[in-house]
């Protein structure tokens, strides 16, 4: 048992990780990175709304007829997502009108949605919440490595803290206005997943297409 | 005597040599000298005795009269800004290499190797750098270094401004080479041409370094507009104004990017590489009706506050990148669409793009990157929408013969 919990956290952080290996959630890496401040906010948010909603669809996973569960988890997700946006308002309002719609968004979150269907659905409430954790975690790793990136060499910060003083305010450091726009999370996760897959080429995928074998002319 | 030396080298670069892991570079050298002996007589590649290697030599030789022009028109501009601003000689080393130059604008030489001293660190940068960066990709995945990155770091470095800072210029390049190329196997399975792609990077992370006024002029502290910004705000009087007139915009002498101010240089170097069908002309008559096309139409519609829409479109032609990009940046081979109806259409969807973006979207005054690289994602599409209405218009063709 024990070990299946291990299993169920330390297994989305890498291995299975719901960004570079499902390319789930794409949509709020992109627009919430820009920032450590954001990204930590959304992570937490996000991994609070995956473990609870996972919690309680798996308890009454036995009580919910198959063909209106979607309506039912919905409800459950969306709950979660409206109590989770009351409590950024009331304690985080700053960073929470940073983030705008993106915790809303989390309802259509594919991570969420997919842990309650793929796992929530058919395991016991324990080992879902730490399915739900692990999955928010590896969620939040990729969310923050990107912020790092994209905060530190865009805007020359951590967390709002100059680090690199930059050349329009006297320092050294020419800011990468690239960094800033969203395309650039698009290169970051890219270049991450090339990263992890040369790390675990377990992950590597077997290509969609087969390069024509080279004839050669004197045997034809 | 040289191919002895090779001969002799051979063995070690081999499996199983001394420098097995080094064979790229050895591949590369050899067959820059000679044509390789083994070549690929099948489809789809089998042509005529013109292999990749001459392709790309031929484009790299044939931007030579644009790299002349960039030479003498960053040096021309140079010292008739410092002349201006009653500047003595350039700072830094530039200034201590020109110690036997006088900065005279009506002097070719003094323009020339001043131009020259701006146009060499940025090319050898581009070319050192970017030259690591395929090596290596090239020694870690096996496959060939080719004459491709001479004709990248050449165009890469001919559409930059002069000024640029040089780490800029190798982070430009790094981002072309491995994201725009390398990452997708290498030359020939990239789908967007390399040194825009470079460009587009450098263009989106330092704005103030590749777009604006103070850019286009290599004298500390000058800043003067370009034709194209000039005409964003005044119209083509706005660029007369500024004192070019349409004949210096066509031979080059106003500032802009290293290389693309001449469209008489471009268009002779286009010239050479349409007769030796290395460009499509297919692709440059598309670009060119595309343009003229869109540009006649915005004419007719007009508008009171932009005055954008009144430019004809022989200052479309000689203004920014337009040249440059329709000659070298669009005839990609790679990149292009690979159809003959698809070229045209390819081309054509350039022109189209390039004036909406330069007339209708106030934020970019130059389009032509964003119409090549827009035009490039949508090649694949074109293709094969082309190759399939041919397949349909067969099958119909059996088919009625079938019927008879």
């Amino acid at each position: 048992m024990d070990a299946e919990i291990k299993k169920n956290i330390t297994d989305p952080l890498v291995d299975n990780n719901p960004i570079t290996w499902q390319i789930l959630g794409i949509c709020s890496a992109l627009a919430v990175t820009t920032s450590m401040n954001t990204a930590m906010l959304m992570s937490i948010a996000l991994t609070a709304v995956v473990a609870s909603s996972n919690l309680s669809i798996s308890l009454v996973r036995n009580h919910v007829p198959g063909s209106i569960r979607i309506i039912v988890q919905m409800i459950i997700i969306a709950s979660l997502v409206i109590i989770v946006d009351q409590l950024l308002k009331a304690f985080a309002f700053d960073t929470a009108k940073k983030l705008s719609v993106f915790v809303g968004l989390i309802i259509t979150n594919c991570i969420v949605m997919g842990r309650a269907e793929a796992y929530a659905m058919s395991h016991p409430p324990k080992l879902s919440f730490y399915d739900g954790l692990g999955n928010g975690l590896g969620y939040s790793v990729v969310l923050l490595v990107v912020a790092f990136i994209r905060e530190l060499f865009g805007a020359g910060s951590l967390f709002g803290v100059k680090i690199l003083p930059l050349v329009s305010e006297g320092g050294w450091y020419q800011s990468n206005g690239m960094l800033l726009l969203p395309p650039s999370a698009f290169f970051i996760i890219g270049l991450l997943i090339w990263a992890v897959r040369s790390w675990k080429p377990a992950q590597v995928e077997t290509p969609t297409y087969k390069i024509h074998e080279e004839v050669n002319p004197q045997l034809v | 005597m040289l191919r002895k030396l090779l001969n002799r080298l051979e063995p070690s670069f081999l499996p199983g040599g001394k420098y097995e892991k080094f064979y790229v570079l050895f591949e590369m050298v050899d067959t820059l000298l000679y044509s390789p002996a083994e070549n690929t007589p099948h489809a789809p590649h089998a042509r005529d005795a013109m292999d990749l290697k001459r392709v790309m030599g031929y484009v790299w030789l044939a931007t030579f009269p644009a790299i002349f022009m960039a030479c003498y028109n960053t040096g021309f501009q140079a010292n008739t800004a410092m002349a201006a601003m009653g500047l003595e000689s350039a700072e830094g080393w530039r200034g201590a290499l020109l110690g036997g130059f006088d900065y005279d604008p009506n002097s070719f030489m003094d323009n020339f190797v001043h131009g020259l001293l701006y146009f060499l660190p940025v090319y050898l940068t581009t070319f050192i750098v970017g030259g690591v960066a395929e090596v290596v990709f090239a020694m870690v995945r096996g496959h060939e270094v080719n004459e491709g990155f001479f004709v990248t770091s050449i165009l890469f470095s001919l559409t930059l401004p002069p000024t640029i800072p040089l780490w800029m210029v190798g982070m430009g390049i790094l981002f072309g080479v491995i994201l725009g190329k390398e990452v997708f196997g290498g030359t020939g399975k990239n789908f967007l041409n390399p040194a825009l792609t470079g460009r587009a990077f450098l263009f989106f992370a330092y704005p103030a370094f590749m777009s604006g006024d103070a850019v286009w002029v290599a004298a500390d502290g000058y800043s003067g507009a370009t034709a194209l910004s000039a005409v964003a705000q005044g119209g083509v009087e706005g660029i007369l104004a500024n004192n070019f007139t349409w004949f210096d915009a066509f031979l080059g002498s106003v500032p802009g990017s290293l290389g693309e101010t001449s469209t008489l240089a471009i268009l002779i170097g286009g010239l050479v590489l349409m007769y030796t069908r290395i460009a499509s002309w297919r692709i440059v008559s598309g670009v060119m009706i595309g343009m003229v096309g869109t540009s006649l139409l915005l004419n007719l519609i007009g508008s009171d506050t932009n005055p954008m829409f009144g430019m004809p479109w022989y200052w479309h032609l000689v203004t920014g990148g337009f040249a440059f990009g329709m000659i070298f940046m669009a005839t990609d081979p790679v990149t292009a669409a690979h159809t003959n109806t698809g070229r045209w259409i390819f081309g054509i969807l350039i022109g189209l793009m390039v004036v909406l973006i330069r007339v209708v979207n106030p934020a970019f005054p130059e389009g032509m990157m964003l119409a090549i690289l827009f035009a490039n994602i949508f090649s694949p599409l074109i293709d094969y929408f082309v190759i399939q209405s041919n397949v349909k218009r067969r099958q119909k063709r059996r088919q009625a013969l079938a019927a008879r």
